[in-house]
């Protein structure tokens, strides 16, 4: 039987997708939040940056609240054969929660230091809304919205609570690297978990060199 | 070529309330920081939207509450350079200026009036330069430049040279003038500064409190400013309270003087105002002995501070200002004031 690859697999694919979905989803929120009306912001913040400090655990519990089998939002999601409960992109689900308030306050803290002037002279020039977000807000912020990216990529790959809550331990359909780690280490493979371990780590270490590598690029091209 | 602007809007704790006519040549609104100038320029703009009134260019409508007219700023084709300039950072030289041609959809035009505006502006040689590379005036240069080739039919300057350091800014006054000599529309130009008032414009508005309190030609601004705020505003450093005595005297009870003025005097005046340059010894009208305070000594003009000598106690001294030459060897025991140089100031 050759060696089950399929945890490094499945991680990568979850924290990848749930790193796209909240990329989006992050500075959507950060850029209309910083729009709203003071006492709405403040809610809308609470909410969105719970996931950030109740235990994941907790997150997996409510997931489970709304998208369970029995639940009506999970029963409505099974006519068209959509079912986050047990399955690897459930996970998606789970890591995109936990991960969100990441991107969303990272982004967010990048868009209120933005010089808002260069947006006014975009508009009176007459550059479109979405030339001037994504030619000149983004570019302008690309620091703090790489480093909330890396953040939630991290913290998507490394997501157990919510994760073992929603989508449970099924090798070779459920199994993310997280999960594989404590199973082992349960059924006393000491090996087995150690080794898994050391991908983490492996993954993490690239993780954080190629953005470093990023930003020492990108103070080299600001000086030239 | 006129822009006519009536807004009200509320802000903080006062009502800003303009009402504003500008025709082609250079406007310029003068006020202390936060009575709200820059805000109108935002409103005109379409940055910011008043709560009421009116706003037209050349006959386009930019906004209109009873017509439920707001143009979004694209629509406007009003330049605006703002006080840092709002270069793009992540721009170069040229891909700042290109920004202002995107309406150009002609790419060889687009090319033509980019090298255009480049050699007019003598920017040739740093349109690959990012702005963090730029001197202030060069982005100065730069962002004027991005705001031309856009062909603006209203341009609204805001504090434009207070980003500068004091000795480029009397140089770069000079390029800017004649640069928009050739501008042949309205320009709105905010500022603090009365100097820069004095040398860019032909006419001004004082702004305070959110209040337009008079528009005229600068020049006539100057010689008689007409209220206490525009008398402060033009840099009048001894104002008192007065009152009507007849056609041509004023009482004034603070400094203790009656002076007779040139310009007959309306029911209705509140104060007097002297300019500190206008006190002279030999002056042989409105001539009033005076007591020696304290003075201040300036690169080439030396202030004098002085009393009447009938003064009451808890008013301030009076400034005398006069270059250094000029400065008599001992103080004189009486001072004159030419009484075309009183200024009868309403409310």
């Amino acid at each position: 039987m050759s060696f089950d690859w399929y945890p490094l697999w499945n991680s990568l694919r979850i924290a990848a997708i749930s790193c796209v979905l909240v990329f989006f989803l992050g500075i959507f929120f950060a850029y209309y939040a910083a729009k709203l009306p003071r006492l709405v912001k403040g809610i809308l913040d609470v909410i969105l940056t719970l996931p950030m400090v109740l235990p994941p655990t907790v997150c997996g519990y409510f997931l489970l609240l709304i998208f369970g089998v029995k639940r009506p939002l999970g029963m409505f999601l099974m006519q068209f054969g959509i079912k986050f409960v047990m399955t690897w992109y459930g996970g998606i689900l789970a890591a995109a929660v936990v991960a969100f308030p990441l991107m969303y306050r990272t982004a967010r803290g990048a868009f209120e230091s933005f010089d808002q002037t260069l947006a006014y002279s975009g508009q009176t020039l007459g550059l479109s809304n979405a030339y001037i977000f994504w030619r000149i807000r983004m570019p302008a912020c690309r620091q703090g919205i790489l480093a909330g990216t890396v953040l939630a990529f991290a913290r998507a790959l490394g997501e157990y609570g919510a994760t073992s809550m929603l989508i449970g331990y099924t090798p070779g359909r459920t199994a993310t690297i997280s999960t594989t780690v404590y199973q082992l280490w349960r059924i006393n493979d000491e090996a087995g978990a150690l080794f898994w371990v050391l991908i983490n780590l492996a993954i993490s270490t690239v993780v954080l060199l190629t953005v470093n590598m990023l930003e020492s690029r990108q103070k080299k091209a600001v000086a030239k | 070529m006129s822009l006519i602007v009536d807004i009200r809007k509320q802000l903080g704790s006062f009502l800003m309330d303009v009402q504003l006519t500008a025709e082609r040549g250079i406007t310029c609104l003068l006020g202390a920081s936060g009575c709200g100038k820059s805000m109108t320029l935002k409103c005109i703009a379409g940055i910011e939207k008043p709560d009421s009134g009116r706003i037209e260019l050349d006959g386009r409508v930019l906004y209109d509450s009873e017509a439920g007219i707001h143009l979004p700023p694209q629509a406007r084709k009003v330049g605006y350079l703002f006080q840092n300039y709002a270069l793009f950072p992540n721009m170069t030289v040229r891909q700042n200026i290109l920004c202002g041609l995107c309406r150009e959809r002609n790419p060889e035009e687009k090319k033509r009036r980019l090298e255009e505006v480049l050699r007019l502006l003598q920017l040739e040689e740093l349109g690959e330069r990012k702005p963090n590379q730029l001197s202030g005036g060069q982005q100065q240069r730069v962002a004027l430049a991005r705001i031309l080739v856009n062909d603006p039919q209203l341009l609204l300057l805001d504090e434009p040279f207070s980003a500068l350091d004091g000795h480029l800014r009397d140089s770069l006054k000079i390029e800017l003038r004649d640069l928009l000599a050739r501008y042949d529309h309205t320009v709105l130009m905010v500022t603090h500064d009365r100097n820069e008032a004095y040398n860019m414009s032909q006419s001004t508005a004082v702004m305070h409190q959110g209040r337009l309190l008079s528009c005229k030609p600068t020049k006539t601004l100057f010689a008689d400013p007409g209220s206490v705020q525009a008398a402060v505003m033009t840099g009048c450093k001894n104002i008192a309270p007065a009152e009507r005595v007849d056609e041509h005297t004023v009482y004034v009870p603070d400094w203790g003087v009656r002076l007779s003025s040139r310009d007959p005097i309306r029911e209705g005046l509140t104060a007097v105002g002297i300019r500190a340059h206008y006190f002279n010894p030999g002056a042989p009208q409105n001539r009033f002995p005076v007591v020696y305070v304290q003075e201040m000594e300036e690169p080439f003009e030396t202030i004098l501070q002085f009393r009447y000598a009938a003064q009451t106690a808890d008013s301030p001294p009076i400034w005398w200002r006069l270059s250094k030459e000029k400065r008599p060897q001992s103080f004189p025991e009486e001072l004159g004031v030419s009484p075309a140089n009183i200024l009868l100031l309403y409310d």
